[in-house]
């Protein structure tokens, strides 16, 4: 074993830490009644980028604000840490969603009567029927609801706002003053004599300057608390240091930065803008925190202002920040699919600058310091693997994923840039961007790149093997295909599958579309806007194609269970004719009951992905063309284009409840594969195989793809642990890999985790494109966890 | 082009030799050590291994028995209860009634490889050798019980610039153990015992020729790797320690020694063979024990690693 690096945090930070940890989440109607109230009386009065933006500022000057015993950077979402805000003009929750939200044995928050009183006798009168999730839904067509309800897919704007965003660096090099500038003139710049969307230009731009103002309120506020603070405390030390906090949120965001501490509370408050202003999905992201931070680390050092260990102090002061904000509650589908605190903020390490050199430095080692001492759920981390990152940086990073926590993912920085170059961004524009939230390739500050919902491919499959019909209900809901044992070969049976996934795509596209133009007429996003690169030139909306550049993404799902259920059928029907249409269908209507030896015939004696066999890898680089077909360029309203990602977060548990069982020996309910990872228990020939099948799928025509590896923690013991952990990466992205993340747990200890709960709090486990505590995982998802294949060293 | 009985291959395998390697496992092996942790490499010959709690009762093995007899009711062999006994010994086509089975309960130990469907397979992890420096490793059973297969193994990999290692106790015809060993990149040794009569009760064969052939494999100028099993009760005296300390700080080249401390891992797979486990309950060393080996080759001049 190498020394294990001891968890060295000071007093400070572990304080700090200790108290994000265990304060349990809340929810906080503050922001729904500030909400409320003014649009009772601005609705209707001024444009509704306006009226967004006024709102902004008003919950700027009126919300609650807090610093902190010991803080050093300071802001809060809600009232105070970890108490959550709600958008009721997105989503209006009905009390019994605030009673199961308090009550529910997973990710609950403690709700109180004075929050459900607000609720009742103020923001659901106003709200019933006014928020976007009740006038959407009231458009919503039959044929998509079917399909919705039957779990063909999900529907990511139905309760959050688009989000996935990242900023660049602009942020720190100018501050809100300078942005105020910059629409004062784009404002003046517009050509009303000639010019048909003069107005519109002219509202979203003066909505911009009122949020920007807010943004600068809401900092000067926080100065304010502190110099009062300041005087009333009586250690000299703190007494400085709030001093310090009110010099630092007088500056910023006001003006640019000058220091570590200024950059840190800048990115601080454009965070907590953007997700005051709405819950996008992902909260907000920082890009890549070290290449941003770096340079105001080495002036400060060489100034004397800040040392290393001063640096890392400030930079775990950030990190809690960030697990203060759990992600708004959510209900119904979405809480199903996605039943947990993660936010999804994700820090960029490592990858590469606009130049193309290697973007790592001193402060890319202290941050994955801080990600391992720190242990907690949020932010995410994750290093961006080029050619050009240094070994040292990607030991450094396998040495903290070896301890099991799933933190850092690994992505390859090279591929992240050849498939936004792919999409048509520029190549410094590309090397700027990165992953954001789970997986996602974007280009960081530049592009609104929103994902629009999980789409469930094993589930198309079960529609074409019942003919259009869901077994679940008995319902037809898809479209006729032909009765299976009618198909004269596996080429036919194929077809029909692509047809089925035509329809099945088309019907959700039509609605992803209408709420993407819902958000942008109803909810647009002016503080999000003036940050992000091309809004304020444009004069239009991040939500209205203001950005750079627009994608829009479908998350596919199941390639694993698709691939190994075709080629189950493939294989014994058509091939070896060892099983007959009927003795299957029989068999997967029954769940396989009395039907074992067939399930095993279908599960072990089948070409399987994840084997580096290429008859199963075959079908998963057609299953992938065929989703590329059905989504890959399809326009989107924006002015951008559908895309294809290969991502499942934790939906494959929520879309294996409403699968039946499937023809690779999957039992009824039981989670479809995660990912692009092979399905659970397919992969038999260890982690080289694994990627080398990935690696058959061209990732680089997708947004991304994420990959699972489970270990034991002997195989990755020792210096050459490490080593190989390390080739194992560097392989799979020379291979054309984009993503790989590890869980280095073994079965006993989780098996220990679920019997006694309280004495594993702090197991984090990998989950999906994120780290999860283990105990705070439902039973299905937990077991999803142990199932997957755990690769011992041979 | 020669072939042999491969009972595995292992790819990532971490424990072998440097870098990312695929372990190809050749079936056979001429001695009986007491904790043998790869029991189905002894035999040399293809065996079924029988798993009953997995069986689902299906009956396709039965089906596919070609000597047909409980398919036909003719009571012939049913591999359900028979496989692994005499009458499959003849079996005209071994493994087909575990090829059938689709619960694993059946399975072949046992397959025979011709020198290019292995290397197809070592050929498939080569990206990763050349990211890790890893490559290839013959192990066992005891690969040079299987000369002519190993030799072409190794040649193969030779010519298409693989890194290999043998993996073997040296027990072995002198000419073949230099062959092998100096076309390998690295010969991972055995050094269990010096003692004679012990290495006999605990090996079932005499250390002489094997001490002396990895004084002539080190005289050659051979890379070799020294692999100390520390086996509670075998050989892990300080005086036998010592004993080997000596001999290996005698050898030229002053080749580094792995301590392998013994684990009880193997134990399950005695128990599905129904083969008695010879070490019975005896508990792992504990790590200051480990520790305190590695210093015994430290202190004679060597350098000395803990696994690996």
């Amino acid at each position: 074993m190498s020394e294990q690096k001891t968890r060295i945090l000071n007093e400070r930070v572990k304080r700090l830490r200790e108290a994000s940890f265990s304060q349990r989440p809340s929810f906080s109607a503050e922001r729904a009644v500030l909400t409320t109230e003014f649009y009772e009386e601005w609705l209707g009065r001024v444009s509704t980028p306006v009226l967004r933006a006024m709102n902004f500022r008003n919950l700027c000057e009126r919300k609650a604000i807090y610093i902190g015993s010991g803080e050093l950077i300071v802001g809060e979402r809600g009232p105070r840490p970890k108490a959550v805000s709600s958008f009721p003009e997105l989503t209006c929750h009905s009390l019994d969603d605030l009673a199961i939200l308090d009550s529910r044995p997973m990710a609950s928050y403690k709700v109180e009567a004075e929050d459900v009183a607000a609720y009742r006798d103020k923001v659901i009168p106003y709200w019933r029927g006014r928020s976007m999730r009740d006038r959407s839904f009231a458009e919503i067509p039959e044929d998509w609801k079917a399909l919705y309800e039957a779990g063909l897919f999900t529907e990511f704007m139905e309760q959050r706002a688009p989000g996935h965003t990242s900023l660049d660096g602009s942020i720190y090099r100018k501050g809100m003053a300078a942005r105020r500038a910059e629409i004062a003139a784009s404002r003046a710049a517009i050509d009303w004599g000639a010019d048909p969307e003069a107005l519109a230009k002219d509202e979203e731009l003066k909505a911009m300057d009122i949020a920007c103002e807010g943004a600068i309120i809401f900092a000067r506020r926080h100065s304010r608390l502190a110099t009062e603070m300041a005087a009333a405390e009586r250690d000299p030390k703190r007494a400085a240091e709030l001093a310090r906090i009110a010099a630092v949120c007088e500056r910023v965001p006001a003006e640019a930065p000058r220091d570590f501490w200024e950059a840190l509370q800048t990115y601080w408050f454009v965070h907590l803008g953007t997700i005051t202003e709405l819950n996008g999905w992902d909260a907000m992201n920082p890009g890549h925190l070290d290449q941003h931070l770096g340079p105001f680390y080495q002036a400060d050092l060489a100034a004397g202002k800040l040392d290393r260990e001063g640096a890392k102090e400030l930079l775990s002061c950030f990190w809690i920040k960030v697990n203060n904000t759990p992600a708004p509650p959510k209900v119904g589908v979405t809480a199903a699919e996605s039943g947990t605190y993660n936010d999804f903020t994700n820090i960029n390490l490592g990858g590469l600058k606009a130049d193309g050199s290697d973007g790592s430095n001193e402060v890319s080692y202290i941050a994955l310091e801080v990600l391992d001492e720190l242990q907690l759920l949020q932010p995410q981390a994750n290093l961006q693997v080029g050619a050009r990152t240094p070994d040292r940086l990607l030991k450094a990073a396998a040495e903290v994923a070896r301890r099991g926590s799933g933190y850092p993912s690994f992505f390859n920085a090279d591929e992240v840039v050849m498939a936004q170059v792919g999409m048509g961004k520029s190549l410094a524009d590309a090397r700027e961007g990165g992953t954001s939230g789970c997986i996602e390739t974007g280009c960081f500050g530049k592009e609104a790149y929103l994902l629009h919902g999980y789409l469930n491919s094993p589930k198309v499959l079960e529609l074409v093997l019942n003919d259009g019909i869901d077994p679940a209900s008995g319902r037809r809901i898809g479209i006729r295909t032909g009765d299976p044992s009618s198909f004269a070969s596996f080429e036919q049976l194929y077809a029909a599958y692509e047809r089925q996934l035509a329809y099945v795509v088309g019907a959700k596209l039509r609605v992803s579309n209408f709420l993407d133009r819902m958000f942008a007429e109803y909810a647009p996003a002016p503080f999000l806007s003036a940050v992000v690169a091309d809004c304020i030139e444009r004069g239009k909306d991040y939500y209205d194609g203001g950005a750079r550049y627009n994608t829009d993404y479908i998350q596919c799902c199941g390639l694993g269970t698709t691939t190994d259920s075709l080629s189950a059928i493939r294989t014994h029907v058509y091939e070896r004719r060892d099983i007959g249409w009927e003795e299957l269908l029989t068999a997967l209507a029954a769940d396989w009951k009395g039907s074992e030896g067939l399930r095993l015939l279908c599960a072990n004696k089948t070409p399987r992905f994840g084997n580096d066999d290429d008859a199963a890898d075959g079908i998963a680089q057609r299953v992938f063309e065929s989703w590329i077909r059905a989504i890959e360029g399809r326009p989107s309203p924006r002015g951008g284009a559908y895309h294809v990602d290969i991502l499942s977060t934790t939906c494959h548990v929520y879309f294996g409840l409403r699968t039946g069982a499937s023809p690779d020996g999957r039992h009824a309910t039981l989670p479809i594969s995660d990912g692009a990872s092979p399905a659970q228990g397919a992969d038999r020939k260890g982690p080289t195989a694994v990627v080398k099948s990935l690696a058959k799928i061209d990732v680089s025509r997708t947004g991304g793809s994420l990959l699972n590896q489970r270990f034991l923690p002997q195989a990755l013991e020792g210096e050459e642990g490490v080593g190989k952990l390390c080739g194992l990466v560097r392989t799979y992205f020379k291979l054309g890999g984009h993503h790989i993340q590890f869980n280095v747990v073994d079965t006993e200890t989780l098996r220990e985790a679920q019997k006694k709960p309280e004495d594993y709090r702090s197991l984090l486990v990998r989950v999906a494109g994120y780290s999860d505590y283990f105990v705070d995982l439902d039973r299905n998802h937990q077991e999803e966890i142990i199932s997957r294949t755990a690769l011992e060293g041979f | 082009m020669s072939s042999g009985l491969v009972f595995d291959i292992r790819k990532y395998s971490v424990h072998d030799g440097p870098g990312i390697r695929t372990a190809v496992f050749l079936k056979g092996c001429p001695l009986r050590c007491l904790w043998c942790h790869n029991p189905e490499g002894l035999s040399p010959r293809s065996e079924i291994l029988r798993r009953d709690e997995r069986c689902v009762g299906c009956g396709r093995c039965a089906a596919a028995c070609p000597l047909g007899g409980a398919a036909l009711g003719l009571g012939g062999p049913d591999p359900r209860k028979d496989a692994g006994g005499a009458l499959c010994a003849a079996c005209p086509s071994f493994g087909a009634c575990a090829e059938a089975c689709p619960a694993e309960a059946l399975q072949l130990v046992g397959r025979r490889m011709d020198v290019e469907e292995a290397m197809a397979a070592i050929r498939e992890d080569l990206p990763f050798y050349d990211e890790s420096g890893g490559g290839a490793t013959f192990s066992g059973g005891e690969p040079l019980a299987q000369g002519d297969f190993v030799l072409g193994l190794l040649r193969a990999c030779r010519a298409e610039g693989i890194h290999t290692a043998l993996d073997t106790s040296g027990y072995a015809p002198r000419e073949l153990v230099l062959e092998a060993g100096l076309m390998a990149d690295l010969v991972l040794f055995d050094l269990k015992l010096i003692d004679d009569e012990r290495h006999r009760a605990a090996t079932g064969v005499p250390s002489g020729p094997i001490l002396e052939n990895l004084r002539a494999l080190a005289e050659a100028g051979a890379r070799i790797a020294l692999r100390v099993p520390l086996i509670p009760g075998i050989n892990d005296s300080a005086g036998d320690l010592e004993a080997a300390a000596r001999f290996a700080a005698s050898l030229p080249g002053t080749p580094r020694v792995h301590v392998l401390p013994y684990h009880a891992a193997a134990k399950g797979k005695y128990a599905l063979r129904g083969l008695p486990y010879a070490m019975g309950d005896a508990v792992p060393p504990a790590t200051e024990a480990a520790q305190a080996a590695r210093g015994i080759f430290e202190r004679a001049g060597l350098a000395a690693t803990i696994g690996g």
